[in-house]
């Protein structure tokens, strides 16, 4: 069991009304734009489920807008991110889902499209409390919760990949809590994403890179 | 210093002699790896937007964003200062902030979620008025909140503190509880009865139904975290005062969560049962939504 701190009961501070709804919104979107590598220059939402049912009265638009635009949960400009995103020029768009089915029922889809081209698709799910997940990226489903310092590692999935990955952690002394490997197919593009109690040594992006099968690292630091 | 039972953190207090608060911090310098000062340092901050969140609307309503609450604590405030309180101050006051909290919290301002943002009218409407009350200083206040997150971490390690998951009773039922737990130890309980009173608050609101208006953390939230904040002073008063809780706290708290876990849908959240049912409710919902 993953470990509850004092200040997961006594927390999070936040913008009202809904630890799940409004707090986790922020959270799972804040989380996306931190994956992104670059300037988001246009986002388009899908609601899910309960999110879909009731995202006005909770803010739910909002508080994604605003973790897209960097907001934590107790920023109050996320009540104006509608208005301030307009003023930044972030493109944004709202898709109310009413596919309801086996999808956790606060999930949101986060499609964001950078200055330079760049283009992520972040699936998050607000698991209560203030609590997230990332459940996939562009086509690969994925779990992690963004709660330990992330490395997410894009891959084709070759062999060597992971053990060249191990190397530059373990030459950089870093310890690993989780480590998992998520791919579409055989031989196919793949997602490796490692977690880690601490923060990770920024250099071991570049390291990561050497390798010719990776074509991009991410690090999201505690 | 780990405990996953409300008994092991009894016997962790009574071997090393300390209270719950105390147990609650080292546990939290040891897994986050942080001194004891920045867990003082981060728990004031978190104080801060409690005090703020409980005190701003009495003079500064704030109205909500769904439109079915607004300018109570105001209203309350008024009444006392009239002289005209029903409850008499510690009550009346901690009724008051709770309800402000959660004013502030529908309007979309900031709140700290304890353990939930629906819920977190409780914990600081019951420590700030003990705090007037009785001219107790901050670090009191501070060891209450930790108190109350030994409580809140049990509930939502073994229970539920999601009203979509067990009710009403898991949201302002675990405020209740952890309230009552602080209070005790804040008033020179014995960690015994900060446990005993955490398991009366939970068994008087047990079967206590999410049913929110429109699905909006507003009506009948609001009441609520009244409601929660006036029966954990109630638990502190009968516990301090010698009366032992029959069942204790973690077989309460297993008995919660089945309750929880045995309430149909429409009373879990989904604005489908209860107050949410009624012909009234129904009239606003249409109203708020322009069906």
């Amino acid at each position: 069991m993953a470990f509850i701190s004092l200040f997961d009961v006594i927390g999070p501070n936040m913008v009202g009304p809904s630890s799940s709804h409004t707090a986790g919104a922020a959270s799972m979107a804040l989380l996306a734009r931190r994956l992104f590598p670059g300037k988001i220059k246009k986002v388009r939402f899908t609601l899910y489920g309960s999110f879909a049912q009731t995202y006005r009265g909770h803010g739910t638009d909002r508080a994604l807008l605003g973790g897209i635009m960097g907001f934590q949960t107790d920023d109050l400009r996320i009540r104006d991110s509608l208005t301030l995103a307009r003023e930044q020029g972030l493109d944004y768009e709202f898709i109310i889902s009413d596919k309801l089915g086996d999808e956790h029922p606060n999930t949101a889809d986060m499609d964001m499209e950078g200055t330079g081209g760049e283009h992520l698709f972040v699936r998050g799910v607000s698991l209560g409390g203030g609590k997230v997940k990332i459940v996939r990226l562009n086509q690969i489903e994925v779990d992690f919760t963004g709660e330990y310092s992330t490395l997410v590692v894009s891959q084709t999935d070759k062999p060597g990949v992971v053990a060249h990955i191990t190397k530059v952690l373990s030459e950089r002394n870093v310890n690993i809590a989780f480590m998992r490997l998520y791919r579409e197919e055989r031989g196919a593009r793949a997602y490796t994403i490692v977690e880690s109690d601490e923060k990770i040594p920024e250099d071991v992006t570049e390291k990561i890179r050497e390798n010719p099968c990776v074509s991009n690292v991410i690090l999201v630091q505690i | 210093m780990e405990f996953n039972q409300g008994s092991e953190l009894l016997e962790i207090c009574s071997e090393k002699n300390i209270p719950i608060s105390r147990v609650m911090k080292l546990r939290e310098t040891e897994f986050s790896r942080i001194s004891e000062e920045e867990v003082d340092e981060k728990m004031k901050k978190s104080l801060a937007i409690m005090r703020r969140s409980a005190k701003e609307p009495l003079t500064n309503p704030k109205p909500s964003v769904g439109g079915l609450i607004g300018g109570e604590s105001g209203k309350l405030h008024r009444h006392a200062e009239a002289g005209k309180s029903v409850c008499g101050t510690v009550l009346q006051r901690a009724v008051t902030y709770a309800m402000a909290v959660l004013e502030v919290n529908a309007s979309m301002g900031v709140i700290v979620a304890a353990p939930t943002a629906g819920s977190s009218g409780v914990v600081p409407g019951v420590l700030l008025s003990l705090e007037e009350a009785y001219d107790l200083p901050e670090e009191v206040i501070l060891n209450g909140l930790y108190t109350a997150g030994a409580v809140g971490y049990l509930l939502m390690r073994n229970a539920s503190v999601a009203g979509a998951e067990a009710g009403c009773q898991a949201e302002v039922g675990a405020a209740s509880a952890m309230a009552a737990a602080a209070a005790v130890e804040m008033m020179g309980g014995t960690p015994k009865q900060c446990l005993d009173a955490a398991s009366v608050a939970m068994s008087n609101l047990l079967g206590l139904v999410c049913d929110p208006i429109a699905g909006l953390v507003e009506y009948p939230c609001q009441n609520r975290n009244s409601v929660g904040a006036a029966n954990a002073l109630i638990c502190a008063e009968q516990t301090l005062a010698g009366i032992p809780a029959l069942i204790p706290f973690d077989e309460m708290a297993q008995a919660m969560y089945h309750v929880g876990r045995s309430l149909p849908f429409e009373l879990r959240e989904s604005a489908l049962g209860g107050c949410a049912a009624t012909p009234a409710a129904c009239r606003r919902t249409c109203e708020i939504f322009g069906g």
